[in-house]
């Protein structure tokens, strides 16, 4: 089969789908020193404004259920544009648009549920929906309900992701593979119950905190969503020819994650997450950093869990307490094992 | 403290690992120049050695080999062919999410998706007997591939009466043929066998016995953890370096000696052993689990008319689709290792895999393309 189709793992947020916004949608650029564009391939752009930044992001977010354990489609969608603002610096989002695209026939009363979770998340990240756009289109054209969004905010100093050099340290901000091992889950009928649910929140305000207390000593911070934790730390080491090693022992996993993970053959570090980041800071500032983080409520499990390291370059290893082998850089969508 | 904890700490404990890498190192000290071989014939069981870094710190004097213990591996592009076919016949095809890109002769059941046809990941036959409930006009087709663990889950399904658009394609292995054809090799280096502690758990470990006899080999249960795995890897070198072929179970906790009987009576009453082809290795007689008559009217062979294929009965006519350099067989039989191939890693990766091994998240290469296998990763 060509490979000039679209498959399902082009969208998956591995090295697939960095291979082909690479080679179709970003196509130069860079070259001007007050714009961050797409071809940084950050969590979002931005421009120099005065002495400022004014940062930006979109998204799109098509998750099935749309309703599922912990969350919806539309605190996915706030949560989605104000984390990746706050991952380039933009705590405080001025705010938000909407465009709602809805199936024929699909049910009022779930839009106005996912309208309500639009609310509440705005209110808990201290924002709001400008504008929006809403567009009905003909039974099986698309599948229920699509959002999509767009957010703007300013940085006082961006957070960029070529910041990391050997010695640092890797914090993430809380329990990993939640998010997504709840919508297997719930997507499969795993049945698992209520023990194990998204963690999708808005991070701006433990970003805020997490500033505040380290400066310029965070020098990495990306949001943990498609391809999970590895291929954020994937990026990060390729972007900056350094590698890493996580210690499997420190990762805080809930005991849900680990079951369903085990379950279906999926590692916890290779999910997405909706509300956990990972943090680059230099060695003289992980307690000041985990100190911030812990205490926030959105930040209470966080940890160190790795440090980067100059062997290695653009590789994970993961020292499992018994020996040491590679992290997988994510490709396509996880696939359940048979067996 | 959660019990999720509690079995953490007791199988996975890395101070008694030490001890038993200790243990393993000493035992094996003498053969540096000439490794023990051991052969495991479970993707589980090298998933485990590799998700836990063990290949990193076995001793020089070991040398553990994975046999043909992929399922989705050694399933035969013809089998994959036949449900390409179906698709295109307006069939719904279910099986489970590995199966789906593994090629065939020209296409994976994930180009036939893409192509329009009908194809359902599930995690278990119950999810494909719902689909088929869900929709009774249109035929569904459980491509069932596995193991007797997995074939156990099938027999359960037809045993309880699934509705009549349902249809099983079996294309369910039995591994003891597959040990024994190694064993039986004339070259083999292998000199104890690592029997499957899942596998073991419905056939018990007395079936073993005549094996280890017949072979002069012995044969070690192991479980999954890694101190399962461990104290197996020790006790199996005890006894290969005692010369004493018997039959030891290190999984005790799952396994007993006649096995589980319930399984077992369901796995024989719907299923009966006949001569398959085994992808990349050869025909093997009485290696493959077909439905009996009586379960002729759920067969998909016999309702769409799908006979069973085999090869002509040699290693590398075995594939129809694999390049000449590529060296598939002799990793499903434990005489390579995935980096002695020259595509490994270059011309067959994940994203485009050329030999089923390097598609199954159970395939030696691509558990070896995802960890590193043995690679160098210290400090």
């Amino acid at each position: 089969m060509s490979d000039d189709r679209i498959k399902m793992a082009h969208g998956a947020g591995g090295s697939l789908m960095r291979d082909l916004i690479g080679d179709v949608f970003v196509r130069g650029g860079g070259d001007d020193p007050d714009v961050v564009g797409p071809e940084a391939m950050e969590d979002g752009g931005a421009v120099r404004v005065g002495d400022r930044w004014l940062v930006t992001t979109a998204d799109a977010h098509v998750v099935a259920p749309a309703f599922f354990p912990g969350g919806d489609i539309g605190r996915l969608a706030v949560c989605g544009t104000v984390n990746d603002l706050a991952m380039m610096g933009a705590t405080a989002p001025l705010g938000l648009t909407i465009t709602v695209v809805v199936e024929e026939g699909y049910g009022r009363d779930e839009l106005r549920r996912i309208q309500a979770s639009i609310d509440a998340a705005c209110a808990e990240a201290g924002t709001r929906v400008l504008a929006g756009d809403t567009k009905v289109m003909g039974k099986g054209e698309v599948d229920g309900v699509v959002l999509s969004s767009a957010g703007f905010g300013f940085a006082d100093r961006l957070v960029r992701d070529r910041g990391m050099r050997p010695g640092d340290r890797v914090i993430v901000s809380g329990s990993i593979g939640d998010h997504g091992l709840a919508v297997m889950s719930a997507r499969h009928e795993l049945g698992l119950g209520d023990q194990l649910r998204s963690d999708v929140a808005p991070l701006n305000g433990l970003v805020a905190r997490v500033l505040e207390a380290v400066g310029a000593d965070l020098v990495g911070l990306k949001d943990a969503t498609r391809g999970g934790v590895s291929a954020v730390l994937h990026e990060l080491a390729d972007k900056n020819g350094a590698g890493v090693v996580l210690d499997d022992v420190a990762l805080p996993i809930s005991d849900a994650a680990r079951a369903a993970g085990e379950l279906l053959g999926v590692d916890p570090l290779v999910v997405a997450n909706e509300g956990k980041a990972v943090l680059i800071v230099r060695p003289g500032a992980v307690d000041a950093a985990l100190g911030a983080l812990r205490a926030h409520p959105l930040g209470r499990d966080a940890a160190c869990v790795g440090e980067v390291i100059a062997d290695h370059a653009g590789r994970v290893i993961v020292d499992t307490g018994f020996g040491r082998r590679l992290l997988a850089e994510p490709r396509g969508e996880p696939l359940p094992r048979i067996c | 403290m959660s019990a999720a904890q509690v079995d953490r700490l007791q199988f996975r404990d890395p101070a008694r690992a030490r001890g038993l890498l200790d243990r393993l190192r000493a035992l094996t000290a003498h053969r540096v120049d000439r490794p023990v071989t051991l052969m495991h014939v479970c993707g589980t069981h090298e998933q485990a050695i590799a998700r836990f870094g063990l290949r990193s710190v076995l001793p020089p004097g070991l040398d553990l080999v994975m046999g043909p213990g992929c399922p989705v591996c050694v399933t035969s592009a013809a089998e994959i062919d036949a449900a390409v076919d179906l698709t295109r016949r307006g069939v719904r095809v279910a099986t489970y999410g590995d199966m789906i890109r593994v090629p065939g002769t020209t296409l994976s059941l994930a180009d036939a998706q893409t192509e329009g046809g009908r194809v359902e990941l599930v995690y278990g036959v119950d999810q494909a007997v719902e689909l088929a409930r869900a929709e009774p006009e249109t035929p569904m087709v459980f491509f069932a591939t596995g193991f007797e663990t997995t074939a156990v889950t099938t027999a359960a399904a037809l045993l309880a009466g699934p509705p009549d658009n349902f249809f099983v394609y079996s294309a369910h292995k039995y591994v003891p043929p597959a040990m024994e054809v190694v064993a039986a090799m004339p070259d083999t280096r292998v000199e104890g066998f690592l029997a499957a502690g899942h596998a073991a758990t419905i056939t018990g470990f007395e079936l073993f016995e005549p094996m280890a006899k017949a072979w002069g080999k012995p044969i070690v249960i192991m479980g999954f953890e890694p101190l399962d795995i461990l104290a197996a890897l020790v006790r199996a070198v005890e006894l290969v370096v005692s010369g004493t072929p018997t039959v030891e179970n290190l999984f005790p906790r799952c396994v007993t000696g006649p096995g589980n009987g319930r399984a077992l009576d369901a796995l024989w009453q719907v299923f009966e052993l006949t001569r398959g082809h085994w992808r990349g290795i050869a025909d093997l007689d009485a290696a493959d689990l077909d439905l009996r008559a009586e379960f002729a009217r759920w067969d998909a062979r016999v309702r769409f008319d799908l006979p069973r294929q085999l090869g002509d009965g040699t290693a590398h006519a075995a594939c129809p689709v694999c390049p000449p350099q590529q060296r598939c067989g002799d990793i499903l039989v434990g005489n390579a290792r995935p980096d002695d191939c020259p595509l490994f890693g270059k011309a067959c990766t994940p994203d485009s895999p050329v030999g089923a091994s390097m598609v199954s998240s159970e395939g030696m290469c691509r558990i070896w393309f995802q960890y590193g296998g043995r690679p160098e990763l210290g400090p």
